[in-house]
């Protein structure tokens, strides 16, 4: 069982680290407006000119 | 300078100050709310199209709430020129009071998220070593091993209820202080308990501990609680950007003649502003100079136009139909007609029996129920000679598997859902529990103008000139902004301009045609004599009349009136159908309400009231046991939208009806009325269906709790199984009134 010692710190700062993700994902406004992410990431506009589909203009 | 309220081209330097706040010495930051934002491809043409304007540092839309955060530095870019260029690129932006803009920072909202995360991290970990538990206790655990876990648990459990409980026990303290008892009583009892208990039962070696349940339950209830949250905040931001689309501004005349737009709020008793023609008055006030006719419709409800010279008394929301006005500012308070209203509407308030909530229904059973449920349990086993310690431990299992997991969902679930459909159909509601009162109605009563016709003017049918003299009038009344001009053109949109028509401000236009004049607008302006306007106009009845003079000498009136909304008659007609009574209640002349009411097919139709009048016919039909539903527009209506049961208007409402009324619509139909009915009686039906089984669950998991069989587990798998059957149930909501 001592690998107990090792494994349940091991889950408890993943979490941990999941939730600090969380709150500084929160911080940072990523939560402000969640329709407008979702479409963001469908724009090419970072994509060199060649590759991009031409289709809203 | 141009016309209110269509600010989409502003053309002057700075007037728009007003709606800029600076961030830091030199950059400047306006908030817009933008109209036709719909998708991924208007968000980047629009962010790309700003962006890439001279000075602009950050152009931001947020898709959620449809507005546009800009900033800029420099001389190079003014409010004016980044909406004029947001129409350029073919949307349109209307400037946010900043007084308006109460904090865009959602603290509330944030909070409630982070306490949901941390209940969620220490729930999912609390289960981890639950699950253990569980298994080892059937199998090979050691004593020392489930200690350890528990006492893990209880170092996860307790920051994490002191942190994430703290909603639940504000409102609970508040509640107790108050003497009375609300759902987050149990709630705070059940879990404060829940922990307290499984420490007692972990320094004692117990077999089981309830740290998941107490943090699985503050889990689910914040999901609740978020969603709640989530919808009042959604209508409140549209609300918000209905006001700016309002765009309730006023342009202030400074000493040195320079002029002003504002927000109205920075508007102060004493100020002189402007009204050109076209634009509705945004305050109370006394005409300075300038003569006009203002159009009081959305004041009275009268749709023939009143005469304003100097020294009239004009009210907000009140459309200038003439000349320029300049209008000394009022105080409220002074017996004007806004501050009967106002004071009519306080008056609605109070006396409306205020609908209590389904929700807060099911919260008066429920907590003194299972109160006592819970100290008979301990008094029972007590009874039974079972020892303090396992009595009390079955009376707290009793408390935590009755705690409302399903309860905290079940309305608000269903009302995310039901108000996101409605919002697709076009209707912002302003509060839940309107949906619930919308579910109850039987009688739904019309105002009018506005509500029933269209806010705008077009061209009357019955008209007494031929089909060509109307396009050429069409043809001067494009180079005019008179709204009855406006009418006549928007019903010939292709007619072309004539060469050098000029517009005589405040009479009409002249303009030379194949090298005769012709000429456009009010009688003075065509030569016509009284006697024969006054001919025309008792034969138009009451249409108002444009006048053309043609080339051959000849006069014409053209009749200008109110047309029925498109869908009115089918709306009324389903509604009807559907076994809705439907009336009307105008301030307008009985017989045009008359003539209405028989085009519609309504039995019941009321002209000539006074805002009182309304409120009274409301009360009787509410003494009578009839739940009522008042759409209505007008200041006029707004003391009724107040005293109806529930109420809608259309987004052409003076600010004043909206702020009264349960939820707005958008467009020119008035179909939005039947499907908001339809989706609150679905909505309704499926909050009756997840209470019921929130009642079927505690049915069946209370007796197994009183009987002292209920383990961690069991509580775990009933709440989580109840919380999800609740919420599946709620999705239904979205399918309510047909396609969306």
């Amino acid at each position: 069982m001592s690998v107990l010692v090792y494994l349940i710190p091991a889950a408890l700062l993943l979490g941990l680290f999941g939730l600090g993700a969380f709150m500084w994902a929160l911080k940072s406004g990523q939560f402000e407006d969640l329709e407008g992410a979702a479409n963001r990431v469908l724009r090419d506009d970072d994509l060199p000119e060649d590759q991009r589909e031409h289709h809203d203009e | 300078m141009t016309a209110q309220p269509a600010p989409a081209s502003f053309s002057g330097s700075d007037e728009l100050t007003g709606f800029v706040t600076m961030v830091d010495g030199e950059t400047a930051h306006i908030d817009l709310a933008v109209e036709g934002l719909r998708c991924a491809g208007c968000m980047a043409k629009l962010e790309r199209g700003i962006s890439s304007l001279d000075g602009v540092s950050k152009a931001r839309v947020n898709l959620t709430s449809k507005r546009m955060a800009v900033e800029w530095t420099g001389p190079s870019q003014t409010p004016s020129s980044i909406i004029n260029a947001v129409s350029g690129l073919g949307f349109k932006a209307y400037p946010f009071d900043p007084d308006r803009l109460e904090a865009a920072a959602d603290a509330e909202g944030r909070g409630l998220l982070r306490a949901l995360a941390v209940a969620g991290f220490a729930a999912a970990n609390i289960m981890l070593l639950s699950v253990s538990v569980w298994s080892g206790n059937v199998t090979d655990i050691t004593p020392e091993t489930r200690d350890l876990f528990h006492m893990l648990s209880a170092v996860i459990a307790l920051p994490a209820v002191a942190y994430s409980g703290q909603t639940f026990f504000r409102s609970a303290l508040a509640a107790l202080r108050a003497k009375s008892l609300n759902m987050d009583v149990p709630i705070s009892l059940g879990v404060l308990l829940a922990v307290g208990m499984s420490l007692f039962q972990t320094f004692s070696h117990a077999h089981h501990a309830y740290f998941d349940s107490a943090v699985m339950l503050l889990f689910f209830l914040l999901i609740g609680r978020y969603l709640d949250h989530t919808m009042r905040r959604r209508t409140r931001d549209f609300a918000a950007n209905l006001a700016a689309l309002r765009a309730e501004t006023a342009t202030k005349l400074l000493a040195d003649g320079e002029a002003k737009t504002l927000p109205v709020s920075a508007i102060e008793t004493g100020d002189l502003v402007l009204v050109k023609p076209g634009e509705r008055l945004a305050v109370d006030g006394i005409v300075e100079s300038g003569t006009s006719e203002v159009d009081q419709s959305l004041v009275t409800g009268e749709t023939v136009f009143a005469r304003a010279e100097p020294g009239t008394v004009v009210y907000a929301g009140t459309l200038n139909q003439g000349g320029v006005l300049q209008v000394r500012v009022t105080a409220a308070g002074q017996g004007t007609l806004l501050d009967d209203v106002n004071r009519l509407i306080e008056k609605a308030f109070a006396v409306k029996n205020r609908y209590v909530a389904l929700a807060d229904r099911a919260a008066r059973v429920y907590a003194p129920v299972v109160h006592t449920l819970s100290a008979l349990t301990f008094l029972g086993w007590l009874a039974f000679d079972a020892g303090w310690e396992k009595s009390l431990v079955t009376a707290i299992a009793v408390l935590i598997i009755t705690c409302p997991c399903a309860l905290g969902l079940a309305v608000p679930a269903v009302q995310v859902v039901a108000t996101g459909r409605l919002f697709k159909a076009g209707i912002l509601l302003n509060g839940g529990d309107a949906l619930e009162r919308l579910a109850r109605v039987d009688t739904i009563v019309f105002d009018k103008t506005g509500t029933l016709t269209m806010p705008d003017a077009v061209i009357a049918g019955d008209q007494v000139v031929d089909e060509a003299t109307l396009k050429l009038a069409a043809r001067l009344a494009v180079s005019s902004s008179h709204p009855l001009a406006k009418a006549l053109a928007s019903a010939y949109p292709e007619s072309s301009p004539v060469d050098g028509a000029h517009e005589e401000a405040g009479k009409g236009v002249v303009a030379t045609l194949d090298g005769a004049e012709l000429k456009l607008g009010s009688a003075a302006l065509c030569g016509v004599s009284d006697s024969q306007r006054d001919a025309a106009q008792k034969a138009a009845g009451f249409a108002s009349l444009i006048w053309l003079a043609r080339e051959n000498g000849e006069v014409l009136p053209i009749r200008i009136g109110q047309a029925l909304r498109p869908d009115a008659g089918e709306t009324v007609h389903v509604l009807q159908a559907k076994g809705y009574r439907v009336e009307i209640l105008s301030g307008d002349r009985q017989d045009i309400v008359d003539g209405v009411a028989a085009d519609l097919g309504i039995a019941s139709g009321q002209g000539g009231l006074a805002p009182a009048d309304k409120i009274a016919r409301i009360e009787a039909l509410k003494a009578d046991g009839h739940s009522v539903l008042m759409v209505g527009d007008g200041l006029n209506d707004a003391p009724a939208l107040a005293a109806a049961d529930v109420s809608i208007s259309p987004v052409t409402a003076v600010h004043l009806s909206q702020a009264a009324a349960d939820a707005v619509f958008l467009g020119d139909r008035l179909a939005p009325v039947i499907t908001a009915l339809a989706v609150s009686r679905r909505a309704r039906a499926i909050m009756g269906q997840n209470l019921w089984l929130a009642v079927i669950y505690n049915m069946v998991a209370v007796p197994i709790a009183i009987a002292g069989f209920v383990t961690p587990l069991i509580a775990a798998l009933a709440m989580s199984g109840s919380s999800i059957l609740v919420t599946t149930n709620a999705l239904r909501a979205r399918f309510a009134g047909g396609k969306a």
